[in-house]
């Protein structure tokens, strides 16, 4: 008795618990390591990913609740190439060890997938990850750049 | 014969790529670094630099990825010196083996070739031995990347002298096969140019036979001026693995087989595992084993949740040890008693010390800051293959590479050649990783050591990697000070306490004709380690905290106060002013608002912030602007620098609003982001970097960024309230109060 999962558009059937943490489903069973366990409470949003286009914490989250949903992991993000926001994280030199962007970058798609112009407040409220080598000023210098439709560069 | 020169090595691969590395080796040593090159994976490692014959340059960093960027600085300067194409330059990290050490370079070419002293090396590289030659050979065997060393000295008497080498022997196969002399040719864009035919070849092609020339131990370097990437703001080359998920850091590890260990360690430091009863877990699916430690439990299982899983099942007993009565307050009492019982030892005096101090009235105040986690993003874990033929394999970052080998082979008790170390990219180190700290290499080694032939990943819960930490250690700091008629400081009299010996970074900047300096030893049960910027941390909260008191209590502007006491430091009065100045320092701000400065020389780069806060009636402190200059002597990537100071800021911005490990019952009160906060977006002030350039050479850039925010915070605290706060972190409740009685 599996467990089906529609991650980045594949379907697969896993062998797994239903209360499995989808991170660890992901990460372990699925080999997609781009999503990162930071504190495994939801708490610094290091594991985000989209279920059905919303970011969620997948540490806290059982791979059985997400069984018909539409996982999309930073693998998965850009289909063809990297995404605008993925460009701008470039443009902008947004990470340092890199560990947390991941999570960041998903949040981020999720919010300007809703709302393409946020202003300052509806981006403090949105995005709440810990970033602890401090690269906040440039996630929001690219994420202004990505508010005012700013084109960014081929990579 | 075994004879140390000090020289580049210079040769070919076996596939005909020429490569340079500065060392300070025995020469046959060369044949094992080729030979080492061409078993990993084709051409792809070199000792510093290897020019292949496609013209891809590869630049090998003896040093770890933890997002400093200085792969990108390190390969800059390489790359200048060679005039390489950037579009071909690539880095890599050098394997963990002796032959792409960095301390060789420290040995080599600190001493005696630029007149420094064995004073003027980073405590870090000294070792424990601190000021003797045999100190210098303890780190012979390391990779450090600590000390905001890495562009300041690999780069500086490493990458610099090996591209430069390499572009010489490049330039004397172009002049052998035109048959014309080396002065006819000049280089550009990974091309050695006939000057008057316009004849050229590529470096690709020369590098095979630029490989049979010795490279020269003293090439010629360009001046600053013709610096044409140096002092760019490149991108970094790591950057676009850094945003589709594709870098794999050591937690992402994975084998073939591979088992995964969840640990509980003894909560109490010191304690030991007495017992554990299986049977809570003896249904859980996946399971293979429960490993138990001297002081620590790990469940090893096919998958990571269900190791962590069964690990919460468990109800492990543990001895608590020695310690279990220990607290925050016991600890704050004891520093308090070391530095008041007047067994202070001496440390260095100017003038007449304290004698200068006198009999008449003083200025003495006394503050504190508390122990501090390193809360990497990447909690700490190591995987590890311990194989029958008692060899052992180990994946990991970890802040050095040969350090690391040579630790888990200690751990493992097996020679040092069995042991392949794979030094992989960290989610942030500030220091956690470095040596003196691998506490998680050993449960790593012990556990898989248990189930032999298989690879385990041991893994921290974000809980037990905050509570079994290597902390900041907390320090105490009483000042005296005598103030002459115009206001300054006369006499400055500074008592710490500390877990080891004197800190020089204790020794003020300013000018103050009679200085003395004591400490008092203190040690407690709690492990304590590096924390990005150091002793500077809490010095440089201590010194500017306690100038800026002086400045008041003078009834003068702290920033002109600090001026007044830096006359004789013209890089240092320059940094202040630009900072200074772009702060619009005198500019009028509403109530309950203000503004904080303060400097701090840290690695050999100097940083002034200016901090401007607003505190509201319910003591809220909310940061808006910090506003910083710094001198490097020269920023390689300034955007890079740049960002390494805005980060390191935040750092020190969340230390000091909200940093504080405290110990209860021997144990680690907090264990997660939730009770150790830290900045996130909403929070982040608005944070303008300033470069001022100079001559001087060349500082560090991770770590110098944080140690002027605390002081700057409280100092800015002080003039929008009127309340000093002298311990860390800051006390809400007190600004609330304060408010509250106004």
């Amino acid at each position: 008795m599996g467990i089906r999962l529609n991650v980045n558009g594949v379907h697969r059937e896993l062998d797994v618990e239903p209360e499995a943490p989808l991170l660890w489903v992901i990460r372990d069973e699925l080999n997609l390591t781009g999503t990162k366990f930071g504190c495994g409470i939801g708490a610094c949003g290091a594991c985000t990913v989209h279920v059905d286009g919303k970011a969620m914490r997948s540490c806290v989250v059982a791979v059985d609740s997400v069984r018909n949903a539409a996982i999309t992991t930073i693998e998965g993000l850009g289909a063809s190439g990297l995404t605008a926001v993925q460009r701008a994280w470039i443009e902008y030199q947004v990470p340092q060890c890199g560990y947390c962007q991941s999570g960041m970058i998903m949040a981020v798609s999720a919010l300007l997938a809703v709302n393409a112009a946020p202003s300052d407040a509806e981006i403090m409220g949105a995005i709440t990850n810990i970033c602890r080598c401090g690269t906040y000023p440039r996630i929001l210098a690219a994420l202004h750049a990505l508010a005012r439709g700013e084109t960014m560069g081929e990579v | 014969m075994t004879t140390r020169r000090r020289f580049l090595l210079g040769g070919a691969t076996a596939a005909g790529a020429l490569l340079v590395g500065y060392a300070l080796w025995p020469d046959r040593r060369l044949a094992r670094a080729n030979r080492l090159l061409t078993e990993s994976a084709g051409p792809l490692l070199t000792n510093w630099i290897q020019v292949a014959a496609d013209d891809i340059v590869t630049i090998v960093i003896p040093h770890c990825d933890i997002g400093t960027g200085s792969f990108t600085a390190l390969s800059q300067m390489a790359a200048e010196e060679l005039d390489a194409d950037w579009r071909h330059v690539r880095a890599v990290a050098a394997p963990a083996n002796p032959l792409f050490a960095n301390g060789a370079l420290a040995e080599g070419f600190l001493l005696d070739e630029r007149g420094m002293t064995l004073r003027s090396i980073p405590v870090f590289l000294q070792g424990a031995a601190a000021t003797t030659a045999r100190g210098i050979a303890r780190f012979m065997n390391l990779q450090t990347t600590g000390g905001s060393s890495a562009v300041s000295i690999t780069g500086v008497y490493g990458m610099r002298i090996a591209g430069a080498a390499a572009r010489e022997m490049l330039i004397k196969a172009a002049a052998a096969r035109m048959n014309s002399p080396v002065a006819a040719f000049h280089t550009a864009s990974s091309r050695v140019i006939h000057s008057s035919s316009g004849r050229g070849f590529s470096y690709g092609e020369l590098a095979a036979t630029a490989a049979h020339y010795p490279p020269s131990a003293r090439p010629t370097l360009k001046a600053r001026g013709q610096y044409q990437l140096v002092g760019k703001p490149i991108k970094r080359l790591d950057v676009p693995m850094k945003v589709d998920g594709v870098m794999r850091y050591g937690i992402d590890v994975a084998l073939p087989g591979m088992l995964y260990g969840a640990i509980r360690i003894s909560p109490t430091f010191g304690g030991t595992l007495h017992s554990v009863d299986e049977a809570p877990i003896a249904q859980h699916r996946g399971v293979k084993q429960v490993v138990r430690l001297a002081d620590a439990v790990v469940v090893v299982a096919d998958r990571y949740w269900r190791a962590r899983a069964a690990l919460d099942a468990l109800h492990p007993i543990f001895d608590p040890g020695l310690h279990s009565e220990l607290s925050s307050k016991a600890i704050h009492d004891q520093h308090r008693a070391a530095i008041s019982s007047g067994e202070l030892k001496h440390d260095t005096s100017i003038g007449a010390g304290a004698e200068a101090l006198g009999s008449g009235p003083t200025v003495e105040n006394t503050y504190s800051v508390p122990y501090l986690a390193h809360a990497t993003m990447e909690p700490m874990s190591a995987t590890v293959i311990a194989r029958t033929d008692q060899s052992l394999e180990v994946w990991a970052g970890t802040q050095d590479g040969l350090a690391a080998r040579a630790f888990c082979a200690k751990a493992a008790k097996v020679p040092r050649d069995k042991v392949t170390f794979h030094l992989l990219p960290s989610g942030g180190g500030f220091g956690r990783r470095l040596p003196g700290q691998w506490n998680f290499l050993t449960y790593a080694v012990k556990t898989a050591q248990a189930v032999p032939g298989v690879p385990v990943k041991l893994l921290f819960s974000r809980e037990q990697d905050m509570q079994h930490d290597f902390y900041r250690p907390k320090v105490m700091s009483r000042f005296k000070a005598r103030i002459g008629p115009g206001g300054l400081p006369e006499a400055w009299v500074n008592d710490y306490t500390t877990g080891g010996g004197g800190n020089s970074e204790a020794h003020i900047l300013y000018d103050v004709p009679n200085q003395a300096y004591g400490f008092a030893k203190v040690t407690a049960a709690v492990p304590t380690g590096p924390w990005r910027g150091v002793e500077s941390t809490w010095h440089g909260f201590f010194i500017e905290s306690f100038i800026d008191e002086l400045a008041h209590a003078a009834r003068r502007d702290p920033l002109e106060y600090r001026r007044a006491l830096l006359q004789k430091k013209p890089r240092h009065l320059a940094t202040l002013e630009l900072a200074a100045q772009r702060a619009g320092w005198n500019a009028p701000l509403e109530p309950r608002c203000g503004r904080g400065i303060a400097i701090v020389e840290c690695f050999g780069t100097i940083v002034v912030q200016v901090v401007e806060v607003s505190v509201s009636d319910g003591g809220e402190v909310k940061v808006r602007r910090v506003t910083a200059a710094a001198d490097c002597g020269m920023a390689i990537n300034p955007d890079g620098f740049k960002a390494q100071i805005e980060g390191a800021i935040i750092f020190g911005l969340s230390a000091a609003l909200h940093g504080e490990i405290t110990i209860e019952q021997g144990a680690v009160v907090q264990s997660n982001f939730p009770d150790y906060r830290m900045l996130q977006l909403a929070d982040c002030p608005a944070i303008e970097v300033h470069i001022h350039e100079s001559d001087a050479r060349l500082g560090g850039g991770g770590e110098p960024g944080t140690p002027p925010a605390a002081p700057a915070l409280v100092n800015a605290i002080y003039a929008a309230t009127g309340i000093r706060l002298r311990d860390l972190p800051i006390d809400t409740g007190v600004l609330k109060a304060g408010a509250a009685s106004r």
